[in-house]
């Protein structure tokens, strides 16, 4: 099913889809930054245990970086409540009519929970 | 209102994965909580930074936890444990790359480019299940 989508991103970005497009597309983006995170991650573990790999210990440091960990608690979070309220429109298809709000919802679940635990990433890391 | 028949459903590997998705997705934020609420009883409130229970709560492997002050890891590194992190290792690997596998499809046309993507897929798939297994059962 090959459709023929040769939009450009400036096109893209005027298409109003709003919240709902909005959460499909950080969706996406969330998923295949932990895809990449822990694929790293494994890998980097795997080579310095089993080797002591200089390379493991390089790419160690870029994701023990604040703000790639600030980046994968986003796509982590993100991710788990927005699939959460896709799950919940699935199994009862009538609330899609409620799809808009439902993503202002997940948005008033994800500051507190996102905005708590950035803070105090931010505050330990500042304490050094 | 007039009834409608619903469709017949056909169990192809989209439809599988579809719903796979769904339960897997469930299961693994069912499996986080489990992980974070059996570390604040295991002793991670006053022994653990919020970094560190989170990771524990990823993934919940004794080697996540060896940076706090848990005075003995016996209740963290056991069997129980273990086959918790089978689990999320399987569902987590599963719904990733089933996801990658529809974002790829997505942007490709089928052919030898799609079939080829596919492939090495379900290549990482099964590599990262073995390297994730091999990690759980050494650790």
């Amino acid at each position: 099913m090959a459709l023929s989508r040769k939009v450009g991103l400036f096109a893209a970005a005027k298409y109003k889809g709003g919240g709902p497009m909005l959460a499909w597309v950080l969706h996406r983006i969330s998923g295949l930054g932990i895809i990449i995170f822990v694929a790293l991650h494994v890998i980097a573990s795997f080579l310095t245990q089993q080797f002591g790999s200089d390379l493991g210990i390089f790419v160690n440091i870029i994701y023990e970086s604040i703000y790639f960990q600030l980046f994968i608690v986003f796509c982590a979070i993100f991710h788990g409540v927005n699939g959460f309220r896709i799950i919940i429109l699935d199994i009862w298809p009538r609330l899609i009519r409620y799809q808009k709000e439902s993503t202002w919802v997940v948005w008033f679940v994800i500051l507190p929970l996102y905005g708590l635990t950035a803070l105090i990433m931010i505050q330990r890391f500042l304490e050094g | 209102m007039r009834s409608r028949t619903m469709p017949k459903p056909n169990w192809n590997l989209d439809y599988l994965m579809w719903i796979f998705t769904r339960l897997s997705g469930l299961s693994l934020i069912l499996l986080v909580v489990i992980g974070i609420s059996a570390g604040l009883l295991m002793g991670a409130r006053s022994q653990m930074d919020l970094g560190t229970l989170m990771q524990w709560g990823f993934f919940p492997n004794s080697n996540h936890v060896l940076d706090s002050e848990i005075p003995d890891l016996y209740l963290w590194a056991n069997g129980f444990w273990q086959i918790i992190q089978i689990l999320v290792v399987f569902l987590a690997a599963t719904h990733g790359f089933n996801g990658l596998r529809v974002v790829v499809e997505d942007y490709t046309s089928p052919g030898f480019w799609q079939v080829s993507l596919r492939f090495l897929i379900l290549l990482l798939w099964i590599f990262s299940f073995l390297v994730g297994i091999y990690v759980i059962l050494g650790s």
